[in-house]
């Protein structure tokens, strides 16, 4: 018994000087990332200094694809930006890291992030993490422009913005939309109730539907839990005779809903929001399917524009998907913080509360003619001034209205 | 001077250990020596810390699996940050407010446990496992279609849209269903947190070595015998339960009010938190307190500081659970450990004996 004590003793002693251990490999990583800024400022010594913009988003977990397309997509610019002489002559730096689209998680890579001397943030990717990691940056005053943090709440400092519509604003438009062209008189909607997205969209275009000429006859929801039947909503849209449903949720989940309603022979006419961009490209999906869908977004890869075309061919040479409406969001991003910090002639020596201040007043001022606008601009609220586009989907590609 | 019984010096050591860990802590941050990252990580890390005591309450004293922790945790977060949303205007000062909320987060908790203790603390076997589970996801799907909003008429409910509600103008959406409670004020601080842990150490502990603890622990080793000389089997299982959940409640107020949304997602108050709560506690060590905060700690950290390694620290993180299960259970791994650690200790002994 006695021995029994003194070993649990011993191990307690083991486990606390691991944990010192640990704390010593910990403080080690600290002067290992201290001798790595170091060997970083010799470097900006020699090449003048560097602009470190920081990222966040999911690239592990459900998220993981928007977090990914994000990070290309602002990889993307950076490699181009940096090969055309940077931002006045000052190359960027890009550190991406992961939040695997938790709150908690977003605030320790923000962490991480003040930690490596950032100057800006591109993100957070997702809404809810993007809140959290507005309420610290504020805090901070660290500027910060998130490429797809839709919620509402995303840009309610005055040191956040946003490239993307929030999702009201998306409601908004798509009633709007619906009613003015007459697209229906009876209208159905399925909405994810388990995500901030879909739900933001869905409340926004049922208080415009109200402003509208159509009625909306069935609403029926679903969560992430149980994403992969829609015969039940689709079977109550049906017999409520929708001849329109309104499907303000990602492609993936679009997908199926598509052909679960061709399976049933119901073919109203389906319509989408910025989310929907990508479901060509579904794998295994009959592409026949979503003849007739239309959507709002803010970019289509086969414009025929020439940014975005230059912009889509680079960004399947190097990674060999068809960029999303996110990579085009984080793009647009990455420009923006270089036009931002042209204006006011920021360097990197200034302090990030100093850079934050000036990208302020920069922001309301710069032009953007980024992929996913022409002329953007913003608002010293926060959010962008854009047209959307609706696009439809014609043998098999997309094609804007209008 | 007295001599202090085995079971005090060991207490007092795990006091000591928390209060050494905070006094190193704070050194560090005045002299600016912490980074960012781990000062974000000290309120969450008194978070974890709280939770993995308080189920090692449930799991090495009382001797039931429990694997809706994290359900605990959510209703203590949720029912503490609508009460300071809604008090931020009325009680202005933030120690007053945080210490209310912390009441309230620790009582809703605390019923809850009761409510489910009643039934189930009534049957043999591994029920408690089964309902704390389903009460875990149960919690957490209330919480995503709750809505609730306030104007000057009073509060409003719903279990539909935010839109239902039916709010005057001017009214205040608190609880938004899936995007849960935006806006909670930023009340904890890694003090406060401290003093948290420690308060909870002394009840665990105290309870641990008190007549009624005593029961508790008889229950554990041998139901049969225990009831055989009159312990109140159900009543002295409910009351280990109920603490045990109001204590994770406070630890979810500690985690609501350290981020400015709370949102309940499989990710932080599902299942995964709650396997993750009871590997700080098997890893730590089954009824060893001292080992769960150790385990919490490091297991918090890990994943943090090994961030430079980007993908490979999940695997990394998964590798490192593995050795320090088999470290700390294999029978190989004791012996090693007891012919090469207690070789270490009769050094240390002889050089006490020299000086």
């Amino acid at each position: 018994m006695k021995m029994k004590k003194a070993l649990s003793v011993m191990l307690a002693a083991a486990m606390t000087m691991t944990l010192l251990v640990g704390c010593g490999g910990n403080s080690g990583s600290d002067s290992g990332s201290d001798t790595g800024s170091s060997t970083e400022n010799s470097k900006e010594e020699s090449s003048g200094d560097v602009f470190k913009i920081g990222g966040i988003g999911p690239v592990t977990g459900g998220a993981a694809v928007y977090g990914e397309a994000v990070k290309n997509g602002s990889e993307l610019a950076v490699k181009e930006i940096n090969e055309a002489g940077g931002i006045n002559g000052v190359q960027i730096e890009m550190n991406y890291q992961d939040d695997e689209h938790d709150a908690e998680k977003a605030v320790n890579a923000y962490n991480t992030l003040k930690d490596w001397g950032m100057h800006a943030l591109l993100g957070t990717v997702t809404s809810a993490p993007c809140v959290a990691v507005g309420e610290v940056s504020k805090d901070d005053n660290i500027f910060m422009l998130t490429p797809s943090g839709t919620a509402v709440e995303c840009v309610q400092y005055d040191n956040a913005f946003r490239v993307c519509f929030s999702d009201p604003m998306q409601g908004l438009e798509s009633a709007k939309y619906i009613g003015e062209n007459g697209l229906a008189k009876k209208v159905a909607a399925i909405y994810d109730s388990s995500d901030v997205y879909s739900t933001g969209i869905y409340e926004a275009f049922v208080k415009e539907a109200e402003n509208q000429d159509f009625e909306i006859v069935a609403a029926e929801a679903f969560t992430a839990e149980a994403k992969t039947d829609f015969s039940v909503q689709l079977q109550k849209a049906k017999d409520a005779g929708a001849e329109l449903v309104f499907l303000p949720f990602y492609y993936t989940e679009a997908s199926l809903v598509l052909k679960q309603a061709a399976g049933m022979s119901y073919n109203p006419i389906f319509f989408g929001c910025d989310g929907m961009d990508g479901i060509l490209a579904v794998d295994g999906f009959d592409v026949d399917l979503a003849n007739n869908l239309m959507f709002m977004s803010p970019f289509t890869p086969t414009s025929e524009d020439e940014a975005i075309q230059k912009f889509v061919k680079d960004y399947e040479e190097a990674y060999g998907s068809t960029p999303n409406q996110f990579a085009a969001d984080a793009y647009d991003g990455m420009y923006a913080i270089k036009a931002a910090m042209e204006e006011k002639d920021i360097t990197p020596d200034m302090s990030p509360s100093d850079i934050c201040d000036a990208m302020k007043e920069a922001m309301v001022s710069i032009t953007i003619d980024g992929v996913t606008a022409k002329g953007l601009t913003w608002e010293a609220s926060g959010e962008p001034s854009k047209e959307p586009m609706v696009v439809k989907i014609q043998d098999g590609d997309y094609a804007v209205v209008e | 001077m007295k001599k202090m019984s085995k079971t005090t010096k060991s207490n007092m050591i795990t006091y000591l250990m928390v209060v050494v860990l905070f006094i190193v802590v704070q050194v560090m941050v005045t002299t600016g020596n912490l980074s960012s990252l781990l000062q974000g990580l000290l309120v969450p890390l008194c978070a974890y810390v709280i939770l993995a005591v308080s189920l090692n309450l449930t799991v090495g004293i009382l001797g039931e699996l429990s694997l809706g922790h994290a359900g605990f945790m959510c209703v203590g977060a949720f029912t503490s940050a609508f009460f300071s949303k809604c008090a931020v205007e009325a009680i202005p000062v933030a120690g007053v407010r945080y210490l209310i909320a912390l009441l309230i987060g620790a009582a809703a908790a605390g019923i809850c446990g009761i409510l489910i203790g009643i039934p189930v603390l009534r049957l043999k076997g591994d029920y408690l496992a089964i309902v704390t589970l389903a009460f875990g996801e149960i919690i957490k799907n209330i919480v995503n279609i709750l809505f609730i909003g306030r104007d000057s008429k009073g509060f409003h409910f719903s279990t539909k849209d935010s839109m239902s509600l039916g709010l005057e103008d001017g009214g205040q959406v608190i609880v938004n269903g899936p995007q849960g409670i935006t806006g909670t004020p930023k009340d904890s601080t890694f003090v406060i947190g401290v003093v948290l842990i420690l308060i909870t150490l002394f009840i665990v502990l105290n309870l641990m070595h008190s007549r009624s603890g005593r029961a508790i622990m008889a229950i554990r080793d041998n139901r049969i015998a225990a009831e055989s000389v009159g312990i109140n089997i159900t009543k002295y299982k409910l009351m280990a339960f109920s603490i045990s959940a109001a204590l994770a409640g406070v630890a979810g107020v500690i985690y609501a009010h350290n981020l400015a949304t709370l949102t309940a997602q499989p990710k932080n108050f599902g299942y995964n938190m709650s396997i993750m709560i009871l590997v700080f506690v098997v890893l730590g060590g089954i009824g060893n307190m001292r080992g769960s905060i150790i385990a919490a700690i490091i297991l918090t950290l890990l994943p943090e500081l090994l961030r430079s390694l980007s993908d490979y620290r999940m695997l990394i993180y998964a590798i490192v659970l593995i050795v320090m299960m088999l470290f700390n259970w294999s029978p190989k791994a004791i012996e090693w450990r007891e012919k090469h650690l207690s070789r270490f200790r009769r050094k240390n002994n002889k050089t006490e004996e020299a000086a």
